[in-house]
């Protein structure tokens, strides 16, 4: 009985985890953050990459098809659309619009939404009841009427786009943030914490906040596909951008009426919303595996 | 009464879920400066409500009815929560329980421990590193860098409950709650910890509030011990004096429930009928005086 093991910390595994690492070896964390930054460079830098201008016009050369297909213009990758635009110059100046809106719309939906959700998720009582009440009478409306709604009232314009993404998405963040407040309060490390006289706002944000911050990204990265889906959707029924600003979702809606004439007018802005919303979601679900440190024994 | 550090006097609880149940029936302790005092009883006994009472964490289902607590003459329950949060962490600390649920699971130990010697000892953020690494070597942890790098998922439960320990006695407080800190420990780290507790404590003269329910760790740390069985305090007195010569029957039946190293062929024999019976006999006797008392 007398046997006591060495007080050294061989007993504790003791390499400080680098999330860095961690994340580097996620092969969904690599392959869709990979593309998103390939995106995001593509946008940056689109007058760069872009072979053509997007907006110059050659009735000469509508609807040539993608190169690699007969009757296909050197130069034109992608092939051009019914007035002779660059169909993959285009695609690279569309994804300026949907990754800013994107980035600021989720964004914003998120700092607001997670903002209300920290509170009503440990203030409790008058906070809780008002905060919910109107995330019900909120998420009562049909998003994507309201967001049309919205663009309408506002005028169209990123600006508006940005808006109507944050007014009507705020909700999915403070759902879900509440919801884990409250299941984080009750956790011991915060009675040891109420213990030990922190304040509310101390506990909050020191204590209760990281540990949502693993759900928060991959809510944040799932709402940046649904942004990109919302913008298209709004450029298809022209309440976007301007028309001279060439976004996927506006591509989309010149492409469905020659549809038949020249598929890839359709084809490739849908292909680049459908990649773009895949790696968002793909990251978003890498990164909550690989930031969660109790996921990540 | 200047000695006196902690009294609790006639404190009551009920429990608002089970239909106003009482948990705490009038009971009174004293915790003298320097000194440690344990609360035995098995489950339900209301040992962790006491602590949870004082440190102002009482669940919400449980209402505190009557008595107060007494800190170096200020009465915790009629401090306003600013007052009580001023207070906390500086001259009162906590251990907890369970190390496995106490540490946020998100930061590293680092954070934690300097958080509370930042915002409670108003230390700059690198005294605090240099004290926290301090900290760490006074509960013999022998790579306080590594461990203050950690996450706790990464430390042993022996490690955690150091950690915890030394984030306690860190605060300088003049009295730390220690509700079953041993209890999710195994055996042999459990001594350690006691060890630990007792030297930290007579080092600086902390006065400790130590709930249990071992009989058996009880003995080994406290000066002054409360036996406690269904919210009523059954026995108090010098931890020699009760364990050697127990007044009451719940006591004796008590030690003979903990087994023996020395007489193997003795102990873990279940609390007898007869006293059961006259336990709730008196906790009958009890209420009834209350109530007659609240009716006039």
């Amino acid at each position: 009985m007398n046997y006591e093991p060495p007080l050294s910390t061989a007993d504790a595994v003791l390499r400080p985890p680098a999330v860095a690492g961690r994340l580097a070896r996620d092969p969904k964390v690599v392959v869709a953050g990979g593309f998103i930054l390939l995106l995001i460079i593509v946008a940056v830098a689109a007058p760069l990459i872009a072979p053509h201008d997007p907006l110059a016009q050659n009735l000469l050369t509508a609807t040539a098809p993608p190169a690699g297909f007969a009757d296909a213009e050197p130069g034109f990758w992608l092939g051009t659309d019914g007035l002779g635009r660059d169909v993959l110059s285009r695609i690279i100046f569309g994804a300026r619009v949907s990754l800013t809106v994107a980035f600021v719309a989720a964004g914003f939906a998120c700092l607001i939404g997670s903002l209300l959700g920290l509170m009503a998720g440990y203030l409790g009582s008058i906070a809780e009841a008002v905060i919910s009440r109107l995330v019900d009478i909120w998420m009562a409306f049909p998003p994507v009427l309201l967001s049309i709604l919205l663009v309408a009232v506002l005028g169209t314009g990123l600006h508006s786009v940005i808006a109507a993404i944050v007014v009507i998405d705020w909700t999915r963040f403070c759902r879900v943030v509440r919801t884990e407040t409250m299941a984080q309060a009750q956790m011991d490390y915060v009675v040891a914490a109420r213990a030990i006289g922190f304040t509310r706002a101390a506990i909050l944000f020191r204590e209760i906040l990281p540990n949502v911050v693993p759900v928060l990204i991959a809510l944040l990265t799932l709402e940046m596909g649904i942004a990109v889906v919302v913008e298209a959707i709004l450029s298809f029924v022209g309440l976007s951008v301007s028309s001279d600003t060439p976004t996927w979702g506006g591509m989309i809606a010149e492409g469905r009426q020659i549809v038949h004439e020249a598929w890839w007018v359709l084809a490739a802005p849908l292909a680049a919303l459908f990649a773009a919303v895949v790696a968002f979601n793909q990251l978003g679900d890498g990164l909550a595996r690989s930031l969660d440190p109790v996921l990540r024994r | 009464m200047s000695e006196l550090r902690l009294s609790i006097t006639a404190l009551s609880a009920i429990s608002l879920r089970d239909g106003n149940r009482p948990i705490l029936r009038r009971v009174s302790l004293m915790v003298d400066v320097g000194e440690v005092h344990g609360i035995v009883g098995e489950s339900g006994a209301g040992k962790s409500t006491i602590a949870k009472a004082v440190l102002g964490i009482v669940p919400t289902q449980v209402r505190l009815t009557g008595g107060r607590i007494d800190f170096e003459g200020r009465n915790l329950l009629a401090l306003s929560a600013n007052d009580l949060r001023a207070l906390l962490g500086r001259d009162i600390a906590l251990v907890p329980q369970d190390p496995a649920t106490a540490l946020n699971p998100s930061r590293r130990i680092d954070a934690q421990m300097t958080d509370g010697l930042r915002l409670k000892r108003g230390l700059s953020a690198r005294q605090a590193r240099l004290r926290a690494r301090a900290l760490l070597e006074e509960v013999q942890i022998r790579d306080p860098d590594r461990v203050l790098a950690s996450y706790p998922h990464q430390l042993s439960g022996g490690m955690r409950q150091r950690v915890l320990i030394a984030s306690a006695f860190g605060l300088e407080p003049k009295l730390v709650i220690a509700d079953e800190p041993t209890t999710a420990l195994d055996v042999t780290v459990q001594k350690q910890i006691l060890r630990l507790i007792r030297s930290l404590q007579e080092r600086h003269g902390t006065s400790v509030l130590f709930v249990s329910h071992d009989l058996g760790v009880v003995a080994k740390i406290c000066d002054r011990l409360t036996v406690m069985y269904m919210g009523k305090v059954m026995e108090q007195g010098g931890t020699a004096k009760v364990l050697s010569s127990p007044q009451h029957a719940y006591t004796r039946a008590l030690l003979a429930a903990n087994p023996r190293y020395d007489r193997p062929d003795t102990g873990l024999e279940p609390t007898p009928p007869e006293v059961l019976t006259a336990l709730r006999a008196e906790i009958a006797a009890f209420d009834r005086g209350a109530r007659e008392a609240e009716h006039g």
